[in-house]
């Protein structure tokens, strides 16, 4: 039995709809025209222990609605949803004592309290044993560098510094699931960079599953090993980020530097040349018809250059032609 | 229970910072404190019928009353509110813990903490800064005084009950600002808060002290002046006790009707 099985899940929202102006709110009040919005069309995955997969697609497509409803906060209209052997929204005390979720862009963290006072209400809420707790704490003020942030009332915390607290707290009593909505939402690098290395830690050391939604591709290029791509209520891709790559394109990138892409003449197959660029010259080509030492060696006949490198094509580009593709 | 323990604890830590508030509510109630002795002092000198009970019953009740106004289920919890109408709800949700008794551990917080700092400087103020005729006369016997300790905290879970009805009803209107208006009056009036239920018609009054509302202010009043024998607390704490079955078992049932149609929204 997989750690999570979904299979046909389906959630319809209705939204009121009226034109704008005074008339249509009028007659608003005598009759309301509601369309269906099916957030989740018929959702089927499944995710084995120790998973770390990232969720994406673009706004709108169902990842919020996935995660509320695997977290048993919402109750699907239709399909079937288990969690570690329970439906989360009918055994939903029992099932959340076992989870941990972050919502990126809410709070759980008392605002006028420092996180501390926060965190032992959580350890009464989740009657985690004292010794478990301060051993779960210490690892994660360790970790999360906390050292001195859960004195200060979290109102005066900076964004990077609150978010490592709420992540902190979905994790004190050390559940084996964790769902994390957008944790990296508006943080600054650093703050990126250490939530990433966070997550990576707790799921190499812990073998905690976590299921990760994100708009940040970054995210996904880093931690993920699996990706499942939702868009307009359906899934639309479930593998790996290079089954992802392979299914938009094979293209790699030749940049070189200095060397002005108005100067470069290129007639090979299976490479092109992108739109000018200034000073440094793109080229993207096919590996499977040109080889890049071949490609290299063609330009370095030719032309005088100072430096160059090859790349994947970058992973938002990617994306964002997947999601055309699939007529997102 | 240590979980409602604790949270009950925290919410006071949080509530404990609202100090100037209490000390508006605390003039404000003085004032009316004032007020209302000298209506029914002047409605004691001009009426010559028999009164359901002695002026300086009276003078306590009122004192007593303003001191103890906080008690009353005015409305829910801001905060829930606010929950709700943010989306933060979810993580109220993500909790072991059963929301219905999550929300009435607040709201037990809520009715006892505010209530108890306007609470403590007012009757100390009514019972010896005030000429002798307008004082709040400490309770006749010991025994009084346990009665009346003993059906507050009966009162406080019965408010508290009938608070958490109106978080659970965001649960149907976003905003839940109906019922908040529409109910404070009835609450007021019944409670006998506004007028001690012992002055309504004869016809009313039973109605009146079956309602929940009247265990609020009005039972624990009637055992600290006296009007009530304090042998009778046990009774009259499971007339409360009942209410306050009723209502937990009537919100939870909401509740659990309320999880089937919860919407959270935005990403």
């Amino acid at each position: 039995m997989p750690q999570i099985l979904v299979d046909g899940l389906t959630k319809t929202f209705r939204v009121a709809r009226r034109r704008a102006g005074f008339a249509a709110a009028l007659r608003g009040v005598v009759s309301r025209e509601y369309t269906e919005h099916k957030a989740l069309d018929g959702v089927c995955f499944t995710i084995e222990p120790g998973e770390l997969v990232g969720y994406i697609g673009p706004n709108g497509a169902g990842k919020s609605t996935t995660i509320k409803i695997l977290s048993g906060i919402m109750v699907p209209d239709g399909g079937q949803c288990v969690v570690m052997d329970r439906v989360p929204w009918r055994e939903r005390l029992q099932h959340v004592a076992r989870i941990g979720v972050v919502f990126g862009q809410r709070c759980q963290l008392m605002w006028d309290l420092p996180a501390a006072d926060s965190f032992d209400l959580l350890r009464d809420i989740y009657r985690i044993p004292a010794g478990v707790y301060r051993r779960n704490l210490d690892e994660l003020v360790d970790r999360l560098a906390l050292a001195g942030l859960l004195e200060i009332p979290v109102r005066q915390l900076s964004l990077g510094q609150r978010m490592r607290c709420e992540i902190a707290a979905s994790l004190l009593h050390a559940p084996p699931l964790l769902f994390l909505d957008e944790p990296t939402i508006g943080l600054d690098a650093v703050s990126k960079l250490a939530v990433r290395d966070f997550v990576r830690q707790i799921h190499r050391e812990h073998g905690v599953t976590v299921i990760l939604t994100t708009h940040d591709m970054d995210d996904i290029e880093a931690l993920c090993q699996r990706v499942i791509l939702i868009g307009r209520g359906r899934i639309l891709v479930d593998g790996t980020l290079a089954d992802l790559r392979r299914q938009v394109t094979l293209e790699r990138r030749l940049i070189i530097e200095g060397l002005p892409a108005a100067s470069v003449e290129l007639d090979l197959l299976g490479a092109r040349l992108a739109p000018d660029n200034g000073h440094r010259t793109c080229i993207y080509f096919d590996p499977a018809q040109i080889a890049p030492t071949d490609l290299l060696a063609r330009i370095t006949e030719r032309y005088q250059i100072r430096d160059f490198w090859v790349e994947d094509q970058p992973i938002e580009e990617t994306i964002a032609r997947l999601y055309a593709q699939c007529g997102l | 229970m240590r979980v409602y323990a604790s949270l009950i604890r925290l919410r006071a830590m949080l509530l404990l910072q609202y100090r100037a508030a209490a000390f508006a509510g605390m003039v404000t109630q003085f004032s009316f404190g004032i007020v209302r002795v000298m209506l029914f002092e002047g409605f004691y000198a001009s009426s010559t019928a028999p009164q359901p009970m002695p002026f300086p019953y009276v003078v306590s009740y009122i004192w007593l009353c303003q001191a103890l106004i906080g008690l009353l289920p005015w409305g829910g919890d801001g905060e829930i509110q606010e929950l709700v109408l943010s989306g933060n709800v979810a993580y109220e949700l993500c909790r072991p813990v059963s929301l219905f008794g999550l929300w009435y551990s607040r709201c037990i917080a809520l009715r006892t903490v505010p209530t108890a700092m306007r609470a403590v400087p007012l009757i100390t103020v009514a019972v010896w800064l005030l000429p002798p005729l307008y004082r709040l006369a400490l309770p006749g016997s010991p025994a009084a005084a346990l009665a009346f300790v003993v059906s507050i905290g009966g009162a406080v879970l019965l408010s508290a009950a009938i608070s958490n009805l109106y978080n659970v009803f965001l649960m149907w209107t976003v905003s839940g600002e109906g019922l908040v208006r529409l109910l404070p009056p009835f609450v007021t009036l019944f409670s006998g808060a506004l007028i001690p239920v012992s002055f309504f018609p004869d016809w009313l009054q039973p109605l009146l002290r079956f309602l929940p509302f009247s265990g609020v202010i009005d039972l624990p009043l009637r055992f600290y002046i006296g009007d009530l024998p304090a042998a009778a607390w046990l009774g009259h704490l499971a007339y409360q006790l009942a209410w306050v079955a009723v209502l937990v078992v009537t919100g939870r049932w909401l509740v659990s009707r309320g999880m089937r149609r919860i919407v959270v929204q935005g990403g």
